[in-house]
């Protein structure tokens, strides 16, 4: 047997101390949500859903839903700018969205049409704001160009900028900007693709 | 400038924090020390200056928050010969209940929460030094004596450790 004179390095020291089990850090995790939110410091909030469009990322403030993203928008990052332009008081704290996760799971099973939602519109300002605050205005199932939604919008001839708006719509899926298409009856452009915009307005014509 | 989001901060320094904690006030304290800690972190994150060690700033908190914990109870103690219950470490998994927790608990304050900030936390005696007050050089002392007295209570056969090895 090799024999060594110091066995114990300070590493192998170490060594023998336990790596912290999963289960005390998920324990302590819940406990920190939970008493963040409590003490009014938890800014963001935010989970994950499975959705028939992948993965979606939500995220809350107190005020309510800030932020509805595709994966293809790299949810790391979008977390990042969320850190940046509301709060890096940010934590995966699934329970603040509940109610937003179930009713976009039942609007994607064909049981829901309106969504019943505090959003907080932050991420957006001015007249791209004006402009999705006109969405909710287009009924489920129907569609409106990108012309009608400038007009209605306030600006008829901001036809490019209320494709913007729709292009930037932090909040897709529940801010219907899915419904707004283009004048010669293609889909056009979104945020998740355009193959999840058929699909959005494929399982709404069906309903 | 921006801070990354504070789920990272947890991911990333959550376990070391942890066994910190679980060295210097031991595995029952530890999960509320924890506790408090990041809570108090998370509540000052927005104003950490981007360029801060995370972990030594993580380190100086739960030192603080240790600090106060034992003021509270000096103000709370009753004069007692008993000592207080050991709960069962509901917290902490059964192997911490090793050789070296139990040298580790043994050790003078000083020498734990120097060994605990260095060698757990990887914090440089510099930052130690910051952490505890008096200096670099002094850290540095306290260290060496703790893992000396450690390695001494780890030597011993009669605490249940093997001296084999020791042969050559």
């Amino acid at each position: 047997m090799t024999a060594t004179e110091h066995p114990l390095a300070e590493e192998d020291l170490f060594a023998t101390l336990p790596e912290v089990d999963a289960d005390a850090q998920a324990r302590l995790h819940a406990r920190l949500v939970a008493t963040a939110s409590d003490a009014g410091v938890l800014d963001v909030a935010y989970r994950t859903i499975d959705t028939p469009l992948g993965v979606l990322l939500l995220a809350a403030t107190e005020q309510g839903l800030v932020r509805v993203a595709y994966a293809c928008e790299d949810h790391d990052g979008v977390l990042e700018r969320l850190a940046s332009r509301v709060s890096p008081r940010l934590l995966h704290a699934p329970a603040r969205l509940d109610l937003a996760a179930r009713e976009i799971e039942e609007y994607f099973a064909g049981r829901r049409q309106q969504f019943d939602l505090p959003l907080d519109f932050r991420l957006s300002q001015g007249f791209r704001r004006t402009v999705l605050s006109h969405l909710r205005d287009i009924a489920y199932g129907r569609t409106a160009s990108y012309a009608a939604l400038a007009a209605a919008a306030g600006n008829p001839r901001a036809v490019r900028a209320a494709g913007t708006a729709c292009a930037t719509n932090p909040l897709p899926v529940v801010v219907p900007c899915h419904r707004v298409v283009r004048s010669d009856g293609t889909v056009g452009q979104y945020v998740g693709g355009t193959d999840a915009k058929k699909l959005l307005l494929a399982l709404e014509s069906a309903a | 400038m921006s801070r990354e989001p504070f789920e990272l901060v947890v991911q990333r320094h959550g376990p070391t924090v942890l066994r910190v904690c679980r060295a210097v006030v031991g595995p029952d304290a530890a999960e509320d020390a924890w506790s408090e800690t990041f809570l108090a972190a998370l509540r000052a994150y927005p104003a950490l200056r981007s360029d801060s060690n995370v972990e030594a700033w993580l380190v100086t908190i739960a030192h603080r928050r240790a600090l106060d914990q034992a003021r509270a109870r000096a103000r709370r103690a009753v004069p007692t010969d008993d000592l207080p219950e050991q709960e069962a470490s509901a917290g902490a998994p059964a192997e911490w209940e090793s050789d070296l927790a139990s040298a580790l608990a043994e050790l003078p304050l000083k020498q734990r929460q120097t060994v605990a900030y260095h060698y757990l936390a990887g914090l440089p005696y510099a930052d130690v030094a910051r952490v505890l007050g008096g200096t670099a050089d002094a850290a540095r002392r306290a260290g060496a004596d703790g893992i000396a007295a450690l390695r001494r209570t780890m030597r011993n056969p009669s605490l249940g450790r093997s001296a084999e090895g020791d042969t050559s």
